[in-house]
């Protein structure tokens, strides 16, 4: 298995196929996992989060936990961060104390990959500015394969800011590797630039795109960064590139709505819309404490999952 | 040990003169003072077959970073790197702490210079107050200081106001001074860390394109036209921007422009690892740019190479990416970038390098005693350097207090035998002269 997994790219379709076929045994018993395994006693893992997150950070911790790792969370605000410690002090400091594993989640893009530099622990990135979320990428292929069983020839149309998202960025190699088709989808503002060389159709017509659709994923309108000038104003975003439940009928019936969380209702989808049947937006959280977990397993544990999971 | 000086049987190339041939040289009381066949006169020789003389290397771009960071830099280590490079005169830029604005301030920088005696500092004075780019510094004060400033740029900063450009070119004249503008308009440039392109666009980092600098020559070339000042375009990135001056000087417009050793060899995907030693700016751009940088260099669109020496201490460079500094060293390493990637590659000939690292920019800033003509009576400010020597780089072995090159482990042809500095070695037989190394 791959040391770092600074990016989806790290892992080829054979060693995503072999995550997700990892989590699944996980999930025999059902979506939450209840159950606990012994293979990583006496592994620690850090979650070194130098940015909010409710959901990556629990998600990590579960997983971790769930496998018998010691988990440390460290989060920036009352660390030596804020006494202007640098990056590569920390984590040096963090590792001298004996880690196994180090999860981070930082606002610069690349940040893992300096990390994966000074530090000998594995590096998993789980969040770095507009790069990569190569982490959500699995759970959401995970999602993906557990209604259509495989990729190829399915259609993903990912909708919104494309520009500054590291989900998307991550979802894009990932799918195009397992052999989906993808469409990105939004104003020409919000998508990447030279986005010629990613392999992608674009388009600016959401409606146009819905009828073809398998999976339509929505992206978060990040509102911290405000809209910075790349739509006029968050209404007609919502009105021109958003999902409601009426705009949802053009889906064809088999077709999923996705978000990675956390929503923005009433700006790119709303409530009527997440809460749909199609909406797979909480077997998405569900799931990732599951791909986390098989993730952690075969880094750290170092096993295939076609040998027997160990049960406790 | 006798004063004088003979370098026997070197090739001599020197533009200022026309001469490229073999030739001895003879060096006495720190000028030149015999050209041709010398015979031995109770000088000390040396044997230079196979080597090239020319004129040292002139630089017009160089972060000395004193006063005010003086753990990146000082005056007199980047000089020492300067020396080691082949250079005799260096440029020292004006974003200093507290920013060269003021007369006191390039006096300081070119008394620690003379200090120094490792290369003759020329400071460059700030177009602006503190490089805040409203008021225009006092640049009259600067021209007739003991510096006796020709030349001023807010480098690292942009004149963004176009009113203030104009100014600042028209005011000039009055001392036919040059105005030299980093060209990277404010808006398009906002946030950007990178050339924008494939690359940035892959990596998620926010990208500065390549119109960013385009805009600004455009503006720059158009005023500069407008007031018949002398304009000079620093480290030229973009194949658009070549473009523009090669259009602007046919057209009379008096420009002058300078690229980079790394904007003549280094590409944007060398970034994809996020070490920020590849952080620049302008920044790295593409093959295409490259290419037409190199072309333009080779052509006399762009007339000289200058180093943009930029040293930043360890902590500062080892960051996530968007938070470091921007700059590379370039001192010693100019002249092996050059002749691995222009003289060897065939884009330009011996002559044309010695131009352009030498006479051009002496030219630019009508500094006399630099830039040749290797002939008796001149100031013996002189290169000898192994054109074959083949060396890899070792950023622990640089002169500079900084390690910051983006060339680390590259093998480089060319090499710096002796730098003399009006007859005194600064290095001599590829070791530092006085003693320091």
């Amino acid at each position: 298995m791959i040391r770092h997994l600074l990016s989806i790219k790290d892992l080829d379709p054979e060693g995503i196929e072999r995550v997700l076929a990892t989590a699944a045994t996980f999930q025999a018993d059902g979506p939450r996992i209840m159950r606990k395994y012994p293979t990583l006693r006496g592994k620690t893992v850090v979650n070194l989060f130098y940015e909010a997150s409710t959901r990556t950070r629990t998600s990590f911790e579960l997983a971790a936990k769930r496998l018998s790792a010691d988990v440390v969370n460290f989060s920036v605000s009352g660390s030596a961060v804020e006494k202007g410690e640098s990056l590569k002090d920390t984590a040096q400091t963090i590792e001298a104390m004996g880690v196994d594993a180090i999860v981070i989640r930082h606002s610069s893009s690349g940040a893992p990959n300096r990390l994966a530099g000074w530090v000998s622990a594995n590096v998993i990135n789980a969040g770095d500015g507009m790069h990569e979320h190569p982490t959500q990428a699995l759970l959401d292929l995970y999602t993906i394969r557990q209604h259509f069983g495989s990729f190829s020839g399915l259609r993903v149309a990912i909708v919104g800011d494309i520009a500054h998202s590291r989900v998307a960025r991550s979802n894009v190699w990932g799918l195009q590797m397992m052999g989906a088709d993808v469409t990105l989808v939004g104003p020409p503002t919000l998508l990447p630039p030279r986005v010629e060389g990613w392999g992608v159709e674009t388009t600016a017509d959401i409606e146009a795109v819905l009828p073809k659709a398998d999976v339509v994923y929505l992206l978060r309108m990040q509102l911290e960064r405000g809209t910075g000038g790349t739509v006029p104003t968050l209404r007609e975003y919502s009105r021109l590139w958003g999902l409601d439940a009426a705009r949802a009928t053009l889906l064809k019936d088999e077709a999923l709505i996705m978000h990675p969380g956390p929503m923005n209702r009433g700006v790119e989808i709303t409530a009527d819309a997440a809460e749909l049947p199609r909406s797979v937006i909480t077997d998405q959280v569900a799931n990732g404490v599951a791909v986390r977990m098989a993730l952690l397993y075969l880094m750290l544990g170092g096993r295939d999952a076609r040998e027997e999971v160990p049960v406790e | 040990m006798s004063d004088a000086v003979i370098f026997r049987g070197a090739r001599v190339v020197d533009p200022a003169s026309g001469r490229d041939e073999t030739a001895d040289v003879r060096v006495e009381d720190g000028s030149v003072t015999d050209v041709g066949r010398v015979s031995a006169n109770h000088a000390e020789e040396f044997d230079c077959a196979g080597l090239i003389l020319a004129p040292g290397f002139v630089d017009l771009h160089a972060h000395l970073r004193e006063p005010g960071r003086e753990d990146a830099e000082t005056v007199a280590t980047g000089t020492r790197a300067a020396a080691r490079g082949g250079y005799t005169a260096v440029c020292a830029m004006a974003n200093t702490d507290p920013v060269a604005d003021s007369a006191a301030i390039v006096e300081q920088v070119a008394a620690l210079g003379r200090a120094a005696g490792l290369a003759d500092v020329y400071p460059v004075g700030a177009i602006s107050v503190g490089l805040q780019g409203e008021q225009l510094a006092e640049l009259g004060e600067m021209a007739t200081s003991g510096a006796r400033v020709n030349f001023f740029s807010d480098d690292g900063k942009c004149v963004q106001s176009a009113g203030l450009m104009r100014r600042a070119l028209e005011y000039a004249r009055a001392f036919d001074a040059v105005i030299a503008n980093h060209a990277e308009e404010g808006a398009l440039a906002s946030g950007g860390h990178m050339n924008e392109g494939e690359v940035s666009s892959i990596l998620g980092i926010t990208g500065i394109p390549s119109e960013a600098e385009e805009v600004i020559v455009a503006r720059d070339l158009a005023l500069a036209k407008l007031t018949g000042a002398r304009l000079h375009v620093p480290h030229v990135s973009t194949a658009g921007t070549v473009e523009l001056i090669r259009v602007a000087k046919a057209r009379g417009i008096r420009v002058t422009a300078e690229a980079t050793p790394h904007h003549l060899s280094l590409t944007d995907d060398l970034v994809s690892g996020y070490d920020p030693v590849f952080k620049v700016a302008p920044p790295l751009r593409t093959r295409e740019d490259v290419e037409a940088v190199r072309k333009g260099l080779a052509d006399g669109t762009i007339d000289c190479v200058a180093t943009d020496h930029a040293p930043h201490p360890p902590e500062d460079k080892e960051r996530e990416f968007d938070l470091a500094p921007c700059g590379m060293l370039n001192l010693e390493t100019a002249l092996g970038v050059l002749v691995t990637d222009m003289v060897d590659s065939g884009l330009i000939d011996w002559p044309r390098l010695v131009e352009a690292m030498s006479v051009a920019p002496a030219r630019v800033r009508s500094l006399t005693g630099h830039g040749g003509p290797v002939a008796p009576g001149a100031p013996a400010n002189l290169v000898v350097l192994d054109p074959a020597a083949t060396w890899v780089v070792d950023p622990g072995l640089l002169a500079s207090k900084s390690k910051n090159t983006p060339f680390a482990g590259r093998t480089l042809k060319g090499k710096v035998v002796h730098t003399m500095l009006r007859g005194r070695f600064t290095v001599r037989e590829g070791s530092d002269a006085d003693g320091q190394r």
